[in-house]
């Protein structure tokens, strides 16, 4: 569910006067020209021809070299042969709901979700659960909980979609016991899972995990790769490494889509990862990020009123702000917006209406002054409103969004302040599940 | 043929939508043989305006700054003429809160509502009073923005456990917010083009769905059965009252009224009226004309035959 509202405000995130911390961007800006110049040089003098042809649809092997070095770069490894390029990370989503799903099959994703697998999941009409998080990621025992409620219904997803690091929306980070068990349920339940991990190497602190599949042996994991985010998403290529007979029909879809993702940008990454410092350009990006996180944080601090708790990523690009039960982010952006800064409403992280007193920030598009100035003007309204509310309430007892239900279970009440949502009914003017159309 | 200026974007919320609506009216513009000028209207409108110097402006702005008298009022001052309602009628039916107090002073039916600004809460206790303005209203309450144009911010309490969180939600849009009693019932909509009211738009739900207010805002939760199945007497009534209230706000040339049907008496009532509604192959003064014979490219001829 998108409602055309937000869709409305979306659009108007975009405004060239708006300080926009809605976004999903790397910074770009850190690549320096003259490199650019050199390596797209070097392809057209050893490859020209190759670079200006149809390529495979699978990719060219050049390019999975590179993918080989970024999946060993996180413990993983994988034969040539098990890799798909693709046009982006987005792509292997499509391809995996392409292939998989009928409609109104089970689909479980965390809850929040990445809000642009959200019209991936819809036009499949895939039936989308969502299982809570807190700060060690995916709750696996409620997925287990939800697994066994959908099995007496006699259903079973068709996969489970998650990002173990640094999430997106919540950034927050899968723990070893919980991928572990992960991998064993997925194991037990001959249950495919879909590990999305575009900003695995954007770790600025805390030891790497090790990744799903790496855990799993490949045998019930696909695994979601990217350059869109330790590169540029401007390439457009990512991957998928996946069981032998899904990536069969993947490749089939694939080449129904697009049948090969850009020659010339999949020589480029394999000269850039043959000449240049790939590794280097990654430690780049973590120092500036984690120096914008740190000020993003401050900003928090400093300007959000009590009551406001936000996660502290360890990596990635987002985190994840929650506001006191009463306020409605999708509105309080249309505020945000009259003072020309955004951000990514919670709803749009979910597809049964939650979602509506938390927002996504990123912290990597934009330079540390427009990140405590946006920070700071987001902190004014969410204080005007919380003030407003106050004024409103303070005749009777607080209960925004209706007493009449109860408040759901959490394992750990810190936690659930942090990310868990499903305390406020959907609101009247969102749909549920089941009555979005695609 | 005449120099055409389309007036469209702009910084409202409702910006998509006038970009869409512009689109298509340009479109239309040039198949009539117009020379059309785009102008997303931005700080250089005037300027703009000035250079381009066209015969006329088709305002195909939605929401603030285009449909509540503001770009009306520039137009006349560089002194171009301009489609649709005035600078006046721009100004009382963008404002819901005024509109309303025309609809009731010339005896329009309206459902009762009250309306408060920010301050009334901020700094007179409006908080204190609350109790007595839910009393008089009764539930559930409909709470809106007084100068937000399409459904953002529109709330619905449904008990006093609401109405906060309604209302903060409706002051994220406007500074001023109305708090109306709700009719359980069907949309109409019934546009006006050149003094004549249009074949009736009514909002059914979709799929045997529940029509409540979810389902009002829900997209593909309703469908618009154009001209509406309704008995004459009620067709007509319907027709009446939209033509009065288009003309006691001083609405010029089109505008669109919304109107409320009642399920279990009947009665009609009449929310609001839009100065510039949506030109969109969705929007419903174009399905409206079309139920009358109107084609688009006509409708859009007629509108501009209109500007004064």
């Amino acid at each position: 569910m998108r409602s055309s509202a937000m869709r409305d405000l979306m659009a108007l995130t975009q405004r060239p006067d708006v300080i926009s911390l809605a976004g999903g961007l790397p910074d770009t800006t850190l690549f320096p020209a003259e490199d650019l110049a050199r390596h797209l040089s070097v392809v057209a003098a050893e490859s020209s021809a190759r670079a200006l042809q149809y390529a495979p649809t699978d990719g060219l092997s050049d390019v999975k070299q590179a993918i080989r070095e970024v999946l060993r770069a996180e413990g993983d490894d994988a034969d040539p042969e098990d890799v798909l390029v693709t046009t982006g990370g987005q792509q292997v989503i499509d391809l995996v709901c392409k292939t998989l799903v009928d409609p109104g099959d089970v689909v479980v994703a965390e809850a929040p979700t990445y809000p642009g697998a959200v019209p991936a999941f819809a036009a499949y009409e895939a039936d989308v659960v969502q299982v809570a998080m807190d700060a060690d990621g995916l709750r696996v025992d409620e997925l287990e909980q939800t697994l066994d409620a959908l099995a007496e219904e006699g259903r079973s997803p068709k996969f489970v979609y998650t990002i173990p690091n640094f999430q997106n929306p919540a950034g927050v980070t899968l723990s070893l016991p919980r991928r572990r068990r992960l991998v064993e349920v997925a194991r037990e339940r001959e249950l495919l899972i879909l590990e999305d991990n575009p900003y695995g190497l954007l770790r600025f602190e805390g030891a790497p995990l090790p990744t799903l599949r790496s855990l799993d042996g490949g045998e019930f994991v696909i695994s979601l790769g990217t350059f869109s985010k330790i590169l540029s998403p401007g390439l457009r290529l990512g991957w998928a490494v996946a069981p032998r007979p899904v990536l069969a029909k993947m490749n089939i879809g694939k080449a129904a889509s697009d049948l090969n993702s850009s020659s010339l940008t999949q020589l480029f990454v394999a000269t850039f990862f043959r000449d240049g410092d790939w590794r280097g350009y990654i430690d780049k990006q973590c120092a500036l990020y984690r120096a914008r996180r740190d000020v993003m944080l401050e900003a928090l601090q400093e300007h959000f009123p009590p009551g406001a708790t936000w996660t502290r990523p360890e990596g990635g690009l987002f985190l994840w702000v929650t506001l006191p039960d009463g306020l409605d982010t999708t509105d309080l952006l249309a505020k945000a917006l009259s003072r020309n800064v955004a951000f990514v409403p919670g709803r749009a992280a979910y597809l049964d209406g939650r979602g509506g007193t938390s927002l996504r920030l990123n912290f990597s598009g934009v330079g540390e002054d427009d990140i405590r100035e946006g920070v700071r003007r987001i902190g004014v309204v969410v204080g005007e409103q919380i003030e407003l509310l106050a004024r409103l309430t303070g005749r009777r007892p607080a209960t925004p969004g209706g007493s009449a239900h109860p408040a759901s279970p959490a394992a750990d009440p810190a936690l659930a302040d942090v990310l868990e949502l499903p305390r406020r009914p959907a609101d009247p003017g969102h749909p549920r599940r089941g009555s979005s159309s695609p | 043929m005449s120099v055409v200026a389309v007036l469209k974007g702009g910084r409202s919320l409702e910006r998509q939508v006038s970009l869409q609506s512009g689109a298509r009216v340009e479109d239309a513009l040039e198949r009539l043989g117009h020379d059309v000028v785009g102008i997303d209207v931005d700080h250089d409108l005037v300027r703009r305006l000035r250079e381009i110097a066209p015969d006329v402006a088709f305002v195909a702005l939605h929401g603030r700054d285009g449909e509540d008298g503001t770009v009306q009022e520039l137009l006349e001052v560089v002194g171009i003429r301009y489609t649709g309602s005035g600078v006046s009628g721009c100004v009382r039916a963008s404002d819901k809160v005024l509109a309303k107090h025309e609809m009731r002073d010339a005896q329009i039916p309206t459902p009762d509502s009250l309306s408060f600004n920010e301050t009334a809460f901020k700094e007179l206790g409006a908080a204190d009073a609350l109790d007595a303005v839910e009393q008089r209203l009764g539930f559930p309450i409909v709470i809106k923005p007084a100068d937000q144009g399409s459904a953002l911010g529109i709330k619905f309490a449904a008990s006093a456990a609401d109405v906060p969180a309604a209302l903060v939600a409706a002051f994220s849009y406007s500074a001023k917010v109305l708090l109306e009693r709700y009719v359980h019932g069907h949309d109409l909509a019934v546009s006006i083009l050149d003094g004549v009211a249009l074949p009736v738009v009514e909002a059914v739900p979709v799929d045997g769905l529940r029509y409540d207010f979810a389902a009002r805002y829900t997209i593909g939760g309703t469908r618009f059965e154009c001209p509406a199945e309704l008995p004459d007497e009620v067709t007509a009534r319907a027709q009446e009252l939209a033509l009065a209230t288009h003309d006691v706000l001083g609405c010029r040339g089109f505008s669109r009224v919304d109107l409320m049907r009642d399920h279990e008496t009947g009665e009609l009532w009449v929310l609001e009226a839009n100065a510039i509604p949506g030109l969109t192959d969705t929007s419903l003064l174009p399905q409206a004309a079309d139920a009358a014979g109107i084609g688009f490219d006509e409708l859009v001829g007629r509108i501009l035959a209109l500007a004064d």
